[in-house]
């Protein structure tokens, strides 16, 4: 997605004079407006709260009509020895490293088995698993805190009955369990999502490609294993990609389930930072504080993902120089 | 099936025979997966003592009492066209809005370009929590902190990079002749843009319309945050998250309200899944 900034052809008549900066303004004119809403949107919700979270860092703040006090570094110096920050912080990590492989893969499988246009229901099949996708956080907290309970749930009774418990786990009671309930649902929730940017990804397979495969008798394994899935992999990139960060953003499911809990077992970043800007029943909300929590996790965040960025670039970089 | 298939000199398991087992594994596979939001929707049509009463998915006496209550006692009639209204209307802005950038950025040079495009790809991957504190601050300062007008604006920002990305990659494809053609003809910018280019793009405005639906109908930090102060504007997720908070053993209203906020969107879905993942697939070309 990044090639679109390359430069596309241009359309209107490139003059060699040099001209003055003002009337090459006045000539775009047109562009200029059609970006103003736009830019209204982008400015005010995007780029205008990623400065002002660093300026908000710096400052002593409990609530949105309480003073602010400039205090400078303090709020970091503060994070940096909070125990609470760093777990939250790798629970964050832990959280995207746990999910995503397991949903990637879970989803390619699905994919490949639902790209068959001879599978009549395939198009069925996949709104049944898309169904958890369109389905709120706030519902799935409610229909899993039931599924899982260790009183009755469907899900212990059905394990129990299988004898492959011998007693009931409290999937979303046990500290040590927790974290991993919630990986599951998550990965469950947004497989479906993951699985239609695979098929977008088959879908740049051409046809003929199969045919071709299928006359000179290449089995449908090979031909998957052999020729689609390299085919498909620039995708896996930016599919990767677009599932970790979306990994990091899982405030609502955890909220809704466990709100952090039983023990902070659950606490991540968001959730951490949600605690501490709109504090729960009682304690006073610190907003500067929270800022600086949430600046320096994006930072990390931006500084990882420009490194992956880079890190494609450079085998690309070398791939082309070999075939060249 | 199988002389058919010998005469063919083909594999004993014929393809057909092999679509048939994936078919129904995949069926049992499926049923599992929507196990949860099958017993949700049973769950609504039984009274809160048969819920548990281990009868099976279909209700042997149906009732819906559960709907009744949930519409109109928990608010959730009111919660569902207040996300109506914050859906449909950041919708609308952000396909004109991110369709009018995109197709600017995708198609056009003029000063400044770069700059645009560097800014974009840098906020691409911050995360919500790093921008709730001042989006919220702002829009107290507007005066729409406790409003659906701020919900409806702010939930427009969400994934708004990513649809510009989409548009300008669409754009930057099509061919030139379209619009030398129009300029030929004496069409403005403008009016090329309106009635030559945005239909052609119609994969990349559904992709975009579902996407953004999905967000805002989903959306929950934000809106959490703006109803703390005020019940009464609370959208569909904030409402059924506090519905359960506030009759946690009310299980028959909550599956209820539950499934009064999935229907909209399943339905949606799947009249629109063919041309989203069409239009995903010809988005990830680019």
């Amino acid at each position: 997605m990044a090639d679109i900034a390359s430069p596309v052809p241009h359309t209107g008549a490139t003059t060699r004079h040099p001209i003055s900066l003002g009337a090459r303004l006045w000539k775009s004119r047109i562009e200029y407006l059609f970006l103003v809403p736009g830019m209204l949107v982008f400015g005010a919700f995007i780029l205008y709260p990623i400065v002002a979270s660093q300026y908000f860092s710096l400052l002593q703040w409990s609530g949105f009509d309480a003073n602010q006090t400039f205090i400078g570094l303090a709020n970091y110096a503060e994070l940096l020895g909070d125990k609470f920050f760093w777990d939250a912080f790798g629970r964050s990590f832990l959280f995207t490293v746990s999910t995503v492989p397991l949903q990637m893969l879970v989803s390619l499988v699905f994919a490949i088995i639902l790209n068959n246009k001879l599978l009549k229901l395939s198009s069925l099949f996949r709104t049944l698993i898309f169904l958890p996708v369109v389905t709120p956080v706030a519902v799935i907290g409610i229909v899993m805190t039931i599924m899982l309970s260790p009183f009755n749930g469907p899900i212990n009774m059905g394990l129990l009955d299988l004898k492959l418990l011998a007693r009931p786990l409290d999937f979303l009671g046990d500290p040590k369990l927790v974290l991993w309930t919630l990986a599951g649902i998550y990965v469950w929730k947004w497989v479906g999502v993951t699985m239609v940017y695979w098929l977008a990804a088959l879908q740049t397979v051409p046809a003929e490609l199969y045919e071709a495969a299928r006359l000179d008798g290449v089995k449908n394994w090979q031909m998957t294993l052999f020729v689609v899935l390299p085919m498909i992999m620039p995708f896996a990139i930016v599919i990767a990609l677009i599932s970790a960060i979306s990994a990091l953003n899982v405030f609502p499911l955890i909220q809704s389930m466990t709100q952090g809990g039983p023990f902070f077992a659950t606490e991540v970043m968001e959730v951490y930072i949600f605690r501490n800007a709109f504090a729960t029943a009682g304690a006073i909300p610190r907003l500067g504080y929270a800022s600086a929590a949430g600046v320096f996790f994006g930072v990390a965040i931006m500084g990882l993902t420009i490194l992956q960025i880079l890190a494609v670039r450079h085998l690309r970089n070398r791939e082309t120089a070999n075939g060249a | 099936m199988a002389h058919e298939s010998q005469a063919l000199r083909q594999p004993l398991t014929s393809p057909r025979l092999r679509r048939w087992i994936v078919s129904v594994v995949l069926a049992a596979i499926c049923c599992v997966w929507i196990y949860p939001l099958l017993w949700m929707v049973s769950a609504s049509f039984k009274s809160n003592a048969m819920i548990f009463a281990n009868e099976g998915l279909i209700p042997s006496q149906p009732t819906v009492e559960n709907y009744v209550k949930a519409w109109d006692q928990a608010n959730i009639g009111a919660y569902f066209f207040n996300t109506l209204f914050v859906t449909v209307g950041s919708v609308i802005i952000v396909t004109i809005a991110s369709a009018m950038m995109g197709y600017v950025l995708g198609r056009r040079r003029f000063p400044g370009r770069a700059l645009i495009f560097g800014l974009i790809i840098f906020t691409l991957f911050v995360p919500q929590g790093y921008t709730i504190i001042p989006v919220f601050d702002l829009l107290t300062r507007l005066g729409i902190g406790q409003s659906l007008w701020g919900v409806m604006l702010a939930t427009s920002g969400g994934s708004f990079v990513i649809f510009v990305l989409l548009f300008a990659g669409y754009f930057s494809q099509m061919p030139n002749e379209l619009e030398e053609a129009a300029k030929m003809d004496g069409v403005g910018f403008v009016k090329t843009f309106w009635y030559v280019m945005l239909p052609l793009s119609k994969p990349i405005v559904v992709t975009v319309v579902v996407m953004q639906t999905l967000y805002a109908w989903n959306d929950f930090l934000l809106p959490l945050v703006i109803t703390l102060a005020n019940p009464a504007i609370r959208t569909l997720s904030v409402g059924v998250y506090a519905f359960r908070g506030e009759n946690f053993v009310d299980w028959g209203g909550m599956t209820a309200a539950s499934t009064i906020t999935i229907v909209p969107v399943v339905i949606l879905f799947l009249f629109l899944q063919r041309y989203f993942i069409d239009g995903l697939a010809g988005a990830v070309k680019g």
